[in-house]
This record gives structure tokens, sequence and C-alpha cells, in this order.
């Protein structure tokens, strides 16, 4: 079992390696649109002090969400999944693994920008300590939850705009935890509640997103 | 003992028996919502403060708690339909989520009617309207979800799951958007104390909220039985029941 998981491990981010520009994409397109607030809202440093705890969390959403599409893609068509289906381990425990690989590449290495996107934002130094933990603890909980939507949909044509119709109702408690704990620190009071229940957020999900996911995938392997 | 429960995956035992139900409850139905709106809308005293715009909580409440309560009937359909494979629980599942889409929309439409005279604004983010808010697209995605799978068994089962991870993530939305500051009002019927509401109010409050659970129930038999129709066209059963009644059709205009 150890030896099986290992193994998916290893080879997601293997392939991933082999094409960097896909773990590159979702910080490009974080970096984009942090630039792009600044040229909407205007240059006023005091104004963006004020956004910068949303927009960095709406748009670390953003980010996720759009390579979460991707998590069982290229295992689907290839035929993959359906090997992971068939073989005499518990599905759930392969799943985590994919889900795990996503956040390795999309949310830890957000999560290690966010300081210098929160500089450019002009987020008070005090707080950015509290929003690489928010975004640590929250960017987990979403690719969880982006998990389920993208076993649901794998197996469809058009599940493109789909998804974010199914997983964003879910990520709206994720965002107003995240945020808050940053304006929280931001405004120099401790952040330490809502931290906490992300992090009761999250070992909900790693309880119970598993379950889903292989449900999901199950029906998209039946579906294809 | 089981077997009253395994008659449920029949659909023509489920199309006859939602069949003799709707013969009383549509009655039931329109009777209760005649006699709630008029004792609601007419009869029930002006509020001291809110003058007579208070009466549009006599559809504004009853809509939301039954699309609230819409969502654990879709969502137990869910359940009994991934854990029993039971067809029919997909079809009430599917019925489930347009009616409680439209009553959540009801409910949102009627909240921002309300507010204009009340709060000064159609539109306050605040929790129980988001969360209303987020709901109403909990039941457009199972809606979109479903339409996306070409196979009906399929899509009925991955709304299954998406449907159960909603009851898991519905109190937490729903406690999460109740962290911001709050303009909506506190429940005001409660079931382990008094009600701050006057029994005036109260009863004919009490009456709408059943007679939309009735318009409820009633609306799901009544589109499963279409759906079982449409699923079922090419069944002996079906084709023997349309030409019975279009025999029947044939001999009245005789």
């Amino acid at each position: 079992m150890g030896r099986l998981l290992a193994a998916c491990l290893r080879r997601q981010l293997l392939l991933a390696v082999r094409r960097p520009v896909e773990v590159v994409n979702p910080l490009v397109f974080f970096l984009l649109v942090v630039m792009l607030f600044p040229l909407g809202i205007g240059p006023d440093p005091r104004q963006l002090t004020e956004f910068a705890p949303a927009v960095l969390w709406i748009v670390a959403l953003l980010a996720t969400l759009l390579a979460v599409e991707g998590m069982f893609r290229g295992d689907f068509d290839d035929g993959t999944l359906e090997q992971l289906v068939l073989a005499p381990q518990p599905l759930f425990l392969p799943a985590l693994t994919y889900v795990f690989a996503h956040w390795l590449l999309t949310g830890l290495p957000l999560t290690l920008l966010s300081p210098l996107f929160a500089l450019m934002l002009q987020l008070p130094g005090k707080a950015i300590g509290t929003l690489m933990l928010s975004l640590l603890l929250g960017t987990a909980v979403l690719s969880l939850i982006g998990g389920i939507g993208a076993a649901l949909t794998v197996g469809l044509k058009r599940g493109g705009i789909l998804i974010s119709l199914l997983i964003i109702p879910f990520y709206v408690p994720v965002l107003i935890f995240g945020s808050a704990a940053v304006q929280f620190a931001a405004a120099g009071n401790s952040a330490q509640p809502q931290l906490l229940v992300l992090g009761g957020m999250l070992s909900l999900a790693v309880a119970l997103a598993p379950f889903a996911i292989a449900a999901g995938l199950r029906i998209s392997v039946d579906a294809g | 003992m089981w077997t009253w429960f395994h008659k449920f995956g029949s659909p023509p035992w489920l199309y006859s028996i939602a069949g003799s139900i709707l013969r009383w409850l549509v009655p039931i139905t329109v009777i209760l919502l005649a006699v709630g709106a008029v004792w609601g809308l007419l009869y029930a005293p002006p509020d001291f403060r809110q003058g007579n715009s208070y009466r549009i909580m006599f559809v504004h409440v009853p809509a939301s708690v039954v699309a609230l309560a819409g969502y654990y009937v879709m969502a137990t359909a869910g359940a009994v339909s991934l854990i029993w494979r039971m067809k029919m629980a997909d079809i009430a599942l599917r019925s489930c989520a347009p009616i409680g889409a439209m009553l959540t929309f009801l409910g949102l439409l009627s909240g921002a009617v309300w507010g204009k005279p009340t709060w000064g604004t159609w539109w306050v983010w605040d929790a129980r309207v988001t969360s209303m808010l987020v709901l109403f697209f909990l039941y457009v995605g199972i809606i979109a979800l479903y339409e996306a799978f070409d196979n009906e068994e399929l899509a009925g089962k991955a709304c299954a799951v998406l449907s159960l991870v909603g009851t898991v993530n519905i109190p937490i939305i729903y406690k999460s958007v109740d962290w911001w500051y709050s303009l909506h009002q506190p429940a005001s019927i409660k079931f382990t104390e008094d009600s701050t509401m006057d029994g005036s109010m109260l009863r004919p409050l009490l009456l709408m909220i059943v007679a939309f659970y009735c318009l409820f129930a009633s609306s799901l038999l009544l589109y499963m039985r279409s759906e079982i129709l449409r699923r079922e066209s090419s069944t002996n059963w079906v084709r023997k029941l349309v030409l019975a009644k279009a025999g029947q059709g044939s001999a009245n205009a005789v």
C-alpha cells in the first residue's frame, strides 16, 4: 500500500517536472491578476492596504481553481485512472495523493511566493506571516474541495465552466476565514481563531473529501 | 418488512401511488395557500413599525424555510440512490433541484422586495442573504451537473455525491457567513422558548409554512411523475397507460 502511494505521488511529481509550464502557469496568473488590481483600484497605497487581504485571497482561490481542472485530466485520458479503479487497494488513498501532488504544485508555491505579492499590494509586514499560514492551510482545503469537482467532471467533454459552478459555492467559507485572518493580522489583532477554524476545515476536508473524490472518479471512469 | 421500501423502486407503482396522493394533496395545498394568504395578507394586524410591508413575510419566510429543507430532501434522495441504487431516488433528486432553486429564488426575490422599504436597500451582503444565494448556486450546480452527463444513471450518481458533499458544507457555509455583522434579524420562531412574534401574526405564518411544505411535496410528486413517464416512455406499462387515456379521451369525444 505504501509503495503504491509513493509510486503514485512520485509519478505525479515527475510528470509535473517534465512539463514545468503547467506548474508555472498558475503562478503567472496570480502575478498578472495581482497586477490588475492596482490598475483597477488606483495606486493609492492606503486603499491597496485595505484591499490587499481580500485581493490576495481571491486571486489565490482563482489560481487554484484554474489548476484544479487538470488534476485528473491526463490520467483519465491515458487510462491510468481506470487501472487505479480496478486495483485491489481502496481508491481514496491514491485519490489523496493526486490532491497532495496538486497542492505541492500549486498551493505551496503560491504560499511561498505570496510575501512578494503582499509587498506589491502594500500589505503591512506584520500580516505576512499570517498570510502565509492562512494560505498554507487554506489552499490545501481548496485543493481537496476542488478535487471533488474535478473527479465528478473529468469524464465530461464540457467540464470547464461547470467545475467553477460546482465548487465556488464550497470555496466561500475558506475565503471568508482566510481573508478575515489576514485582515485581523493587518489591523494588529490576533488571527488565531480564524487560523484555527481553517485548520478545522482542513481536518474535516482531509477526512471526508477523499471518499467523495473516489466516488466521483468511479462515476467518471464509468462514464468515459 | 422491507417490501414497502423496495416498492419505491418500481416506476409503475410509484407513478400510481404518487397519482393517488396528489388527488388529495393538491386540493389541500390550494386550500391552505388560499386560507393562509387571505389570513396573512388581509386579516393579520399590521406591524406597529413596518406597517403593512411586513406582510411579505408570509411568502418570504415559508419559501426560504422550505427551500432549505428541500436541500435535505434532495440529499436524502441522493443517499438512498447511492446506498440502495434506486432509480426512483435519482428521479426524486433530479425533481427536487429545480423546485428548490425556484423556492430559493422566490425567497431571495421577496427578501429584496421586503428589504427596500425596511432596510432601504434591495440587497445586503448579510449572512442569511449570502447563504441563501450560495444555496441557490448549489441547486443550480446540481441541475448543471445532471444535464452535463449523457448517461442518466451516472448523472444521478454524480448528483447524489455532490448533494451529499453539500450537506456537510451547508452548515459550514451558514456559520461562516454568520460571522459577518448581520443586518438580518435572528429567527423569531423558536421551538424551545416563547416566540418573539405575536400569535396573531405567528398563526397565519405557521399555516403558510405548512402550505409551502405541501406545495413542495405536490410539485415534487408532479415533477417526478412526468420524469417517470419521460424515462420509461419506451416501456409497456406507459404505452398501456397512454393508450387507455387516449381511449377514454376518444370515447368522451364521441
